[in-house]
């Protein structure tokens, strides 16, 4: 499965993209991120706060109980800014 | 048309080419979005932009498809860019154009608060002070969700929390 990440979420776990093999019990969004929690601190540190974790698999905005599998593309971010005016920094 | 594009782009012929050779057209609205220098109370030395390839042409073009839906438009632009601005810089333009003024203006307000909520860009916003991350994250504020909202609840949304 292809990972990309993005924003704050990057940073923390360290790379922008990276190809997983999705053990086979893993069979939703919500299972991912629980799995991907415990691959190392940074990912811990990305995603403890599930209230700003927004996910697109295949390129469409999901939710935690949507399926994914291995030939998915599966994006996870922080919620979007886009536009203008600056908001309120962190 | 949706463009995403680091360069910088000129409104004035931006504008133009929307209605060069129309004679349907009666109007044409627009807002043009700049870098301001003031963030709440911090000054800005420049703002990154960082977004999804792919999915923010998608996500860009089902707002224009809505705007289209929703309204009689002739035609319909949106520029956003990304990478690193400078206070003062263009970062985003939409245009609508119709055959009567309420259509273009109204379709002009939904492409710019629905895009806010729906393109995958995110600004990373550099101020001069120490930061180990190299500048703040933009927070998503409430009041752009307001904005998308009252042009009616996207069942489909779920950009605004699961």
């Amino acid at each position: 499965m292809k990972m990309l990440y993005f924003a704050w979420f990057r940073q923390r776990i360290g790379q922008g993209e990276e190809d997983i093999d999705l053990p086979a019990d893993v069979s939703t969004v919500g299972e991912l991120i629980t799995w991907l929690q415990g691959r190392g601190p940074g990912y811990a540190a990305a995603l403890d706060d599930l209230s700003v974790v927004r996910v697109a698999v295949n390129q469409e905005f999901s939710s935690l109980s949507d399926p994914v599998a291995n030939s998915d593309e599966v994006a996870l971010f922080p919620p979007v800014t886009g536009g203008t005016e600056p908001g309120t920094g962190r | 048309m949706i463009k995403v594009q680091h360069e910088d782009f000129d409104t004035g012929q931006e504008l133009a080419a929307l209605t060069d050779g129309r004679t349907d057209i009666g109007g044409v609205a627009s807002f043009i979005g700049l870098v301001r220098e003031m963030a709440d109370d911090r000054q800005l030395s420049a703002m990154t932009l960082e977004h999804y390839p792919g999915m923010t042409e998608k996500m860009l073009g089902e707002v224009e498809a809505e705007a289209r839906k929703r309204w009689p438009l002739d035609d319909c632009l949106i520029i956003h860019r990304y990478g690193r601005l400078e206070p003062g810089e263009r970062i985003v333009m939409v245009a609508a154009a119709s055959a009567h003024r309420k259509a273009a203006l109204e379709a002009c307000a939904f492409l710019i608060d629905w895009l806010k909520t729906k393109a995958p860009f995110w600004k990373l916003e550099e101020s001069g002070d120490d930061d180990p991350e190299g500048g703040q994250w933009v927070r998503s504020k409430s009041s752009d969700d307001d904005a998308a909202a009252r042009w009616s609840a996207d069942p489909d949304d779920k950009n605004q929390g699961s």
